[in-house]
């Protein structure tokens, strides 16, 4: 039952104790809903359509756990946070998992007590600049101007890329995307330069896209991936194993459109014990057999999700890249179903 | 010789006054060319105006109010200038209701109508007295409508005012001095301790209500106002007691109420946003479901309470020592003299900086989105992240701009209307 405002003042004041973090899994199961924490709007990765139905790439992670255990991709609570209060919601437990474009680094994980469950994006830093700069390569922006986001990773890594290659440059600092933006496209800088996924989703957004490039370089790596708290591993297991299980399915073939036939049993192994027609993985995880089907038949796997929320075929228009299969040259690669 | 007099014997008719004189001529001559300079600065300022239309009129001239997308609309636009207003076809009421269910929109609309029931007894003399009682359930009705849930919550939550009414007297024929005391910790005593299970058994019995709708389906301008309203609400009356307690003699009361609101004026609200978003979670035990919007109207109602009490205090200040003298003199004990004579007084002075935080305190509202609530401004950032509308800014924030320009334009009328009809001309 929903505690209400008034009450809930009461059982913070009064009762103190609260629920063990220990188990989030029956957490989850008693509240009915996964409380997912998502970014408060970045095109294709987490936005809210007309209806309030949230959609992107970011957010299929959280609708692949609804499927997982509840078999409803739609029994999730989105619950959106920003870039100053997302490690404390999941910290604190307003969010079960987060699933925001998060770089995995070491200090977030020892220092802030996180476990990174996988990478479902592998970002990048990249540069945009006009077409008739005459530029094909970051190596060449030696003497560039380059609009930049203040106090973020991204002005460390512009200052390093620069200085390993002996070039120099002149940072315009400004404060938000948006309007580095419109720096960039009022010329006030030569190039524009933050996570290349970002880049390919502002420059979809110009009127003239044709007339812009991402440059080919990439100079940091951004591997971005759902987390949970540390200290709960059989919940940890969940979400990396739901993650890997859309990344398997890519692999082995298996769409939302053939699942139902190939859950009828198949000559892999791999495919049935994924499937849950073969094995009790399900059970290990303590979930139900068929949870890898649901999350294949209601979300889809890496690639459906991939493409239909921020793929070539978007307005997005990401390449896959780095993104792709082991087996195409990707980086994107499960551990054995087994 | 014979006088040769000429007397008029009938009125000549009145003559139409020269053009000069009347119509818009002459307002033309009095208000914009009455002289050399103020002639050449009409002329500039028209020029100047000109050039704005020119510039912005295709803009709005042009607006495209039904598109799927932003491409869409630059499509139809087919490279001309335009704004693509089709966003708030596509978005209006999600920017007014949040993530609100959509079968549920009445619930909100309701309460917002009802809001203007509500203050009607308080802000015009001319609607019947009766009428406050609504105010007074007002608030746990408006919570029903919004958060939804069993009755049984707000009806038990009201309930601590009687309780707090019965233990006044029940304790004042015996203790009259711990009697006032009494009645503000009985209630207090009664939601920590007594509320909670109360109404557990109730709903458990009478399981009447409305489907719950959870903070995190709450946006936009619902939100906005949900914050505004209450904080204003609620900051007036206890910045009035910070206000008195500051002017207070007894050392306690003062050093606690100038110790709060020094320490809530020094910070600046998005740091307390912060701490009501950030450090409370980690000082309250892990598990606890503190509704954030509440959090947040807490933090937002002390800090305008704060800012209120130095304005009422200027309102006390403004009145005369003989005021207070005079009341002392009548025989009437302190809160008599503050409620019949003193505040009447000072909070008609202090109207307009009371209405002057009262418009700040509902435009901060906005801060709310650095701690990742969905208010008007955060979502269009959400709505921004949609491919659909990708890069469209202007229209937008227009829309937002022009809400709160309603809302506070109105709590600005309103203020001006109290005090010309407070207005006793005594200067």
């Amino acid at each position: 039952m929903r505690k209400s405002i008034l009450l809930g003042t009461l059982a913070v004041v009064g009762l103190g104790g609260g629920a063990a973090s220990a188990a989030t899994l029956d957490d989850v199961r008693a509240a009915g809903q996964i409380k997912c924490g998502v970014s408060t709007g970045l095109a294709g990765f987490s936005a809210p359509d007309a209806n309030g139905v949230w959609q992107g790439f970011d957010v299929s992670v959280c609708r692949a756990l609804g499927a997982a255990i509840f078999a409803d991709p739609s029994k999730v609570q989105f619950v959106s946070t920003t870039g100053q209060t997302r490690f404390t919601a999941l910290a604190s437990g307003e969010v079960d998992v987060l699933a925001r474009n998060t770089t995995w680094t070491l200090s977030r994980d020892a220092d802030l007590k996180f476990t990174f469950v996988g990478v479902n994006y592998y970002d990048g830093q990249g540069f945009i600049v006009k077409k008739d700069l005459g530029v094909a390569s970051a190596r060449e922006l030696d003497g560039a101007t380059v609009c930049i986001q203040t106090g973020t990773t991204t002005e460390l890594n512009l200052a390093d890329f620069f200085r390993v290659n002996n070039m120099t440059y002149e940072p315009v600092p400004i404060e938000t995307n948006a309007e580095a933006l419109q720096q960039y496209l009022a010329g006030a800088c030569d190039a524009y330069t933050t996570d290349a996924s970002g880049l390919a989703a502002s420059r979809a957004t110009f009127a003239d896209p044709e007339n812009h490039i991402i440059l080919p370089e990439i100079i940091s790596k951004e591997p971005l991936g759902p987390l949970v708290r540390q200290g709960d591993d059989e919940w940890a297991d969940i979400v990396r194993w739901s993650l890997n299980a859309m990344i398997a399915a890519e692999e082995y073939g298996i769409t939302s459109a053939n699942v139902d036939e190939l859950a009828k049993g198949t000559t892999n192994p791999e495919i049935n014990r994924l499937l849950g027609t073969e094995g009790n993985l399900g059970a290990m995880l303590r979930l139900d057999p068929a949870w890898a089907r649901n999350i294949i038949t209601m979300v889809g796997n890496y690639g459906e999700v991939f493409n239909s929320t921020i793929g070539e075929a978007t307005p997005i228009g990401l390449a896959r890249g780095l993104n792709a299969q082991w087996t195409q040259g990707g980086l994107q690669y499960s551990p054995p179903f087994r | 010789m014979e006088e040769s007099r000429f007397v008029r014997t009938e009125m000549l008719a009145p003559q139409a006054p020269p053009l000069g004189e009347i119509g818009w001529i002459r307002w033309l001559r009095d208000n914009l060319f009455s002289s050399w300079l103020n002639g050449a600065l009409t002329l500039l300022a028209g020029a100047a105006v000109v050039w704005l239309a020119a510039g912005i009129g295709p803009w709005f001239a042009n607006a495209v109010w039904n598109a799927g997308s932003l491409a869409e609309c630059r499509e139809i636009l087919a490279g001309a200038e335009g704004a693509c207003f089709a966003v708030i076809h596509d978005r209006w009421l999600q920017l007014l209701f949040g993530f609100y269910p959509d079968t549920l929109y009445w619930r909100p609309t309701l309460a917002f109508l009802l809001l203007f029931v509500a203050l009607a007894p308080a802000l015009f003399p001319a609607v019947p007295r009766r009428l406050l009682w609504f105010t007074a359930v007002y608030p746990g009705l408006a919570y029903l409508l919004l958060w939804g849930g069993t009755i049984w919550g707000p009806l038990v939550a009201l309930a601590g005012v009687p309780v707090g009414v019965a233990a006044f007297l029940a304790l004042r024929p015996a203790l009259p001095l711990l009697a006032p005391a009494a009645g503000l910790v009985a209630p207090v005593l009664w939601w920590l301790l007594a509320a909670g299970p109360v109404a557990g058994l109730l709903a458990a019995a009478l399981p009447w209500g409305l489907a719950p709708v959870g903070s995190a389906k709450f946006g936009g301008f619902m939100l906005s106002i949900i914050i505004g309203i209450t904080g204003i609400a609620v900051s007036l009356p206890l910045g009035i007691l910070l206000a008195l307690g500051r002017k207070s003699d007894l050392f306690l009361v003062k050093t606690i109420c100038v110790g709060f609101i020094e320490f809530i004026r020094g910070v600046p609200l998005i740091t307390l946003l912060f701490t009501a978003s950030l450090l409370l979670n980690y000082f309250l035990p892990p598990g606890t479901d503190f509704d954030i919007i509440l959090r947040v109207v807490i933090m937002v109602t002390l800090f305008a309470a704060a800012y209120m009490a130095e304005v009422i205090r200027g309102g006390l200040a403004a009145i005369p020592r003989g005021q207070y003298e005079a009341a002392d003199s009548l025989g009437l004990d302190y809160w008599k003299a503050m409620r019949l004579i003193v505040l009447p007084q000072a909070l008609k002075v202090a109207i307009p900086g009371i209405v002057n935080t009262f418009i700040g305190l509902f435009k901060d509202t906005t801060l709310v989105v650095f701690i990742g609530l969905l208010d008007p401004i955060g979502l269009s950032t959400a709505i921004r992240a949609n491919t659909d509308w990708n890069g469209i800014y202007w229209e937008l924030f227009l829309f937002i701009g022009a809400m709160f320009f309603v809302f506070c334009f109105l709590m600005s009328r309103y203020s001006m209307h109290l005090e010309r009809r407070l207005k006793t001309d005594h200067r």
